[in-house]
């Protein structure tokens, strides 16, 4: 081949960018998360574990916990609205399958801080929830919604749900359906069909929506930021705020190797489990 | 029987319906009279006129456009490059630089905005339209590596040996017979990394500068204040613009099967 021996000339880009832009940050976050901050600004180059040990204190350990819940939750809550969603989408006709694509392409691909501004209007006080609920007579006065937990729950679950349903639908479509004819017709009830066969066979897409919801569901400050005004914290939000206006960058370093960490696991677990290299349904 | 089979199709109408919900209702109130949003007070452009007249808005969105433009495009050389290279190369650091590229697009979005943050500032850089434009080319470059790399694979090799039998040079090859061939995916790519970055929010928060903004940040910054219509007529010209690109990136790529 040695008709080819210059094109390793074309990826020197690529891999330039690659290690000074991804992997030179990253390894410097993780050397970050073990230096000192400075007195008044900055960070100094020693040696300390005193970053990590601050994720312990009470306060910041409570908000790992809540941050975790909330995760959960709303991973809980996509995978029961999400996982029906894909499964339903699959078994529709070639034409229906396009249209209900195409549908879903608005709430993939466009911003969740744009599509969330919606919720605020229905949320707050007096909005059209409020006056929807009030002019039927169900309720006399305003709920105020807006700045709850369930709130940021609703905000969370309708930012992440997308990429659950288009991880399971790509999933359950490559499936092959007449295993599950023939688990019927072999005597199981359709409970036990779904459970054995259904459930197996979709797995990878419903882990793959799990790596794609659970992690980022931590992360999305923004969300508890204007659905939640300051009382939902997560650990985006610390992180947020020690970078903007703690200025102690070393603890913002080792909250996101915590993160990262915890992504990798998450991603690691679904490699195992599927044996595939890529996230199904992500391209 | 029959209403039993109806129930998923009425399932999936119902959450369709409520993931359009608040889009659509974004967009109705822009264009709304009266100030109170839930309170219909005809149909109005008077926001709209208001972004007009908006100076700092017009700054945000000729920044929004030029870094989307830019971070495009240089992620659409060096995704393109990258995938074609890749696709003929062997070599043991490969498939550890391709895991390293696509990075940027599985981790939570916060932690790249961290490290960006970080990481410019131990270099030095300023803060501003530089930053924003090395952050989002970064995580653009995936985009369009994916795409062009998917269709590689599709792709008829013979077509390429054929040119070479025939004398051309490996770069006459590339761009005589490849690049027309793969051109639809970089199109589509760069068309979804050009949305991708317009609509960025989280990023650019960490890494721009005091005085570069774009409309995503203009529009969060707003929106921790309060809620105005002036914010529906914004996000709406958002969506619109982010809405067109993804029609057309869809539609190139379905030209190409």
């Amino acid at each position: 081949m040695k008709k080819h021996s210059k094109i390793w000339v074309s990826v020197i880009p690529l891999y330039i960018f690659t290690l000074i832009f991804v992997a030179g940050p990253l390894i410097y976050m993780i050397a970050l998360s073990f230096m000192t901050r400075a007195e008044v600004f900055g960070v100094v180059g020693e040696f300390t574990l005193d970053n990590y040990k601050k994720i312990f204190e009470p306060i910041y350990l409570k908000t790992f916990a809540e941050s975790l819940k909330l995760a959960f939750t709303s991973t809980i809550l996509i995978i029961l609205l999400g996982y029906p969603y894909g499964y339903f989408m699959a078994k529709l006709s070639s034409v229906w399958k396009k249209r209900m694509m195409a549908l879903l392409m608005i709430p993939f691909w466009t911003s969740a801080l744009i599509r969330l501004y919606g919720w605020i209007i229905i949320f707050r006080s007096n909005g059209v929830l409020d006056s929807v609920l009030m002019g039927l007579g169900i309720t006399k006065d305003p709920l105020k919604l807006l700045y709850t937990y369930p709130a940021v729950v609703v905000g969370m679950v309708y930012a992440l749900l997308p990429f659950m349903i288009l991880s399971v639908y790509s999933s359950a479509e490559k499936m092959d359906w007449s295993l599950v004819e023939a688990a019927r017709d072999l005597g199981a009830s359709p409970m036990k069909a779904f459970l054995t066969v259904t459930l197996k066979l979709t797995l990878p897409g419903l882990l793959s929506g799990v790596v794609l919801t659970f992690v980022p569901s931590m992360g999305l400050f923004f969300i508890a930021d204007i659905l939640g005004g300051n009382k939902v914290v997560l650990v985006g939000s610390i992180i947020q705020e020690q970078l903007t206006k703690g200025r102690n960058w070393p603890f913002a370093a080792a909250l996101s190797v915590v993160l990262m960490i915890m992504t990798s696991l998450i991603i690691g677990i679904y490699r195992k489990v599927t044996n595939t290299k890529d996230l199904e349904g992500l391209f | 029987m029959k209403n039993r089979t109806k129930l998923p199709n009425i399932y999936l109408g119902v959450i369709l319906v409520i993931m359009y919900l608040p889009i659509v209702l974004t967009v109705f109130y822009s264009f709304n009279e009266s100030k109170i949003s839930s309170i219909w007070g005809g149909f109005s452009l008077k926001w709209y006129e208001e972004l007009m007249g908006d100076r700092d808005l017009k700054e945000a969105l000729r920044n929004s456009l030029i870094l989307a433009a830019l971070s495009c495009s240089a992620s659409a050389v060096i995704g393109t490059l990258g995938a074609v290279g890749m696709s003929r190369i062997q070599s043991k650091s490969k498939g550890i630089v391709e895991y390293i590229s696509t990075i940027p697009i599985m981790i939570p979005e916060i932690i790249l905005g961290m490290v960006f943050l970080a990481f410019f500032s131990l270099l030095g850089l300023p803060f501003g339209m530089t930053t924003l434009v090395l952050a989002h080319t970064t995580f653009c470059i995936p985009y369009i590596f994916m795409m062009v790399k998917a269709r590689l694979i599709g792709m008829d090799k013979s077509l390429e040996e054929a040119a070479r039998d025939l004398g051309a040079s490996p770069v006459r090859a590339f761009f005589d017979i490849v690049l027309p061939l793969i051109m639809p995916a970089i199109a589509s790519g760069m068309l979804l990394a050009f949305a991708m970055s317009f609509d960025d929010v989280v990023i650019s928060i960490f890494v721009t500068g005091p005085k570069t903004n774009t409309l995503p940040i203009k529009i969060y910054t707003k929106m921790k204040t309060g809620v105005t219509p002036e914010i529906n007529a914004l996000s709406t010209v958002i969506l619109v613009v982010t809405v067109f690109l993804l029609f057309l990136s869809s539609r190139i790529k379905k030209k190409q099967k």
